[in-house]
């Protein structure tokens, strides 16, 4: 489902010292594996899945999710691959607050190839218990709810791929808890592999496989590394 | 449905300034299709407003004067001129209908005229359409010295004036309380309205004028203009050699139309001006879109990556910029209609109030739709730049979480 294979990436610091953030030999993800990948704040775990997404794109090596390589297309194509087979869940939900519930899934629909689809969105949003919620805007919900969307706007699409980076980060125990079993549960349903990266135990626990993300990156091991802004929790 | 759905909701979003931006768009763009009709109409209906006349005899001076006095019932009369002038023109073969007018009083600033009783039956204002008297009244006639008045609809209508009213008129053109003449005129009819500036007058017999208590006895025979109607359109050129080339005592306005369009040709550079402010206001109201759409692009380039992180292309995010600008363009063009038809009903009802002369409100021209269209265009231009803000908000580090 996926494979990286000799992934670069690096940066300009702001003294103008260009450092290497990324570099992974070999990762891989067969379809439908849920692998939790634990890496600290700033070991640039949110770049290499930003360089899966095709967000950013690599200095070298290559990305192949589902038989399309993401790192020989150019960014427009990457836009296309990654609105048709991956789903991506954020840390700060990042959903778009002047657009109700609905609108936030069918939107992340809509860039698919598979296009909107107002029945399908509802269906998901039902599934991950917000049926209710549709007209709702993003601030009138609660943290947890807003968690649910962001879940089931990556889920939609029914990807073949979910990417996960920190996806409770923002949630106290009980319902970062319950968003990660409906995350995972949710994947499962729909056949997806699952991604997670995170820092915390309790999540990575709940993982039957678990990545140190500081054995397969073998960049920015050396001290003074310059991190870029994307990859930084501040 | 994506982007109409994007738009709306940034626009919605962003509800306060797309309504100021979009009224200073309305504002622009009523004012400018407001100033360009005026512009036009005004001069169409200028030219067009002849009462149903080819040409004004009159005392030596402007023939501009002469027109604006006699036709529109404006400006002070350059002189007065014989009876004998009056029947010589009148018997001239070339000459169709000659009418005597005498001006000279006014009653509370409307121009009260002396004139013979074949203007309201033998002339057609416009084409087809004669002078007619609202039921329940008649034309003055009789004694030519008969203590009796025509109101015209626009004058009847501002001062009340209704069938067996009586007035004392009051000397000059311009309304003083102190200068009151001793005649009672009664009304004994209102005219239909024409829509010309005979709407604005009040009509009395020649020898009313002529003889009113405290003017000059020895003018009691003068005529302030002729009014002519001709056999023939060369027959202008003709007259006009014999009194303003050949003669130097009077002189004779031919065409009528023509000398309004010599007023018009001489105030252009006001049009021009006017024009210019226009196309100002529509570039300043252009740029508000821009200043509007490019300030709050810092509050939407989260939205705007995430919508790339989603898989938006960044042409459709470009696409969605412009379009809001086109949006906001499109939505101040149509309320600029509500605040054109508004602007023009107030000009045009002064115009009326001060000329008599009427612009057709609901006519329809080219600014009409290439002006909104513009407005449209002028706007999307406005959107680009931040458009092109936009196609570059680097995802990656515009989504990197702030806590």
């Amino acid at each position: 489902m996926l494979a990286v294979t000799d992934l670069t990436k690096s940066f300009v610091s702001p003294e103008g010292v260009r450092g290497e953030i990324v570099r992974v030999r070999e990762f891989a993800l067969a379809a439908g594996e849920q692998v939790a990948l634990r890496g600290e704040s700033g070991s640039g775990k949110t770049t290499f899945l930003h360089l899966i997404a095709g967000i950013l794109a690599a200095d070298g090596g290559r990305v192949t999710i589902d038989g399309a390589e993401m790192t020989a297309l150019g960014e427009a194509g990457r836009d296309q691959l990654r609105a048709g087979k991956l789903g991506y869940v954020f840390q700060t939900f990042n959903l778009l607050q002047g657009f109700t519930v609905l609108e936030n899934v069918v939107l992340g629909m809509s860039f698919g190839p598979r296009g909107a689809d107002r029945a399908q969105a509802k269906e998901v949003l039902e599934r991950v218990g917000l049926g209710h919620r549709l007209g709702h805007f993003p601030g009138q919900l609660s943290t947890g709810q807003q968690q649910r969307v962001a879940v089931a706007r990556a889920l939609a699409n029914r990807p073949k791929l979910v990417l996960a980076d920190e996806p409770t980060g923002n949630l106290d125990r009980k319902h970062g808890r319950e968003a990660l079993a409906l995350i995972r549960e949710v994947c499962r349903e729909h056949g997806a592999a699952l991604l997670l990266v995170s820092h915390d135990e309790a999540v990575l626990g709940q993982f039957e496989t678990r990545r140190d993300f500081a054995a397969i990156n073998e960049a920015g091991q050396s001290a003074g590394s310059p991190r870029p802004a994307a990859s930084v929790s501040r | 449905m994506t982007l109409p759905l994007i738009i709306y909701r940034s626009l919605r979003q962003h509800a306060l300034s797309t309504i100021i931006t979009a009224g200073s768009i309305a504002l622009a763009c009523g004012l400018l299709m407001c100033v360009w009709m005026v512009k036009t109409q005004s001069q169409t209906a200028f030219t067009q407003t002849t009462t149903g006349f080819d040409a004004v005899l009159g005392a030596r001076g402007s023939k501009l004067q002469l027109v604006l006095n006699a036709i529109f019932h404006l400006e002070a009369s350059p002189g007065n001129l014989a009876w004998a002038d009056y029947e010589g023109i009148k018997r001239h073969p070339a000459v169709k209908t000659a009418i005597p007018i005498a001006v000279g009083d006014n009653l509370r600033g409307y121009r009260i005229v002396g004139t013979v009783p074949e203007l309201f039956e033998k002339v057609e204002y416009a084409p087809g359409k004669k002078f007619a008297v609202a039921a329940g009244g008649r034309l003055f006639g009789g004694a030519a010295d008969a203590r009796e008045a025509v109101a015209g609809a626009f004058v009847a209508r501002k001062l009340g004036l209704k069938v067996g009213d009586t007035f004392k008129p009051f000397h000059g053109l311009a309304f003083d309380e102190k200068n009151q003449h001793e005649e009672v005129f009664t009304v004994v009819g209102v005219m239909a309205a024409t829509n010309t500036p005979v709407d604005r007058v009040l009509w009395i017999p020649i020898k009313g004028v002529q003889t009113m208590s405290g003017h000059d006895a020895k003018a009691a025979t003068d005529v302030s203009a002729v009014l002519i109607q001709l056999r023939t359109a060369s027959a202008g050129f003709m007259l006009d050699m014999m009194y303003n080339k050949q003669g130097n005592r009077l002189t004779l306005a031919y065409p009528v139309g023509a000398i309004i369009a010599e007023l018009f040709g001489k105030i252009a550079w006001f049009d021009q001006v006017l024009t210019l402010v226009a196309y100002l206001v529509a570039l300043v109201a252009a740029g508000s879109v821009l200043a509007s759409i490019y300030n709050s692009m810092n509050a939407r380039r989260r939205d705007l990556a995430i919508l790339r992180a989603l898989g938006a292309r960044r042409r459709l995010i470009f696409g969605a910029v412009v379009a809001e600008a086109a949006c906001i363009g499109a939505l101040g063009a149509v309320v600029g209609f509500a605040v054109y038809l508004g602007l023009l009903a107030g000009v045009a009802e002064v115009i009326r109030a001060q000329t008599g002369v009427v612009l057709d409100v609901g006519a329809k021209h080219a600014v009409l739709w290439v002006c909104p269209l513009a407005m449209v265009g002028l706007c999307a231009l406005g959107g680009v730049i931040p458009a092109v803000k936009a196609y570059r908000t680097p995802v990656a580090e515009t989504l990197a979480p702030v806590s």
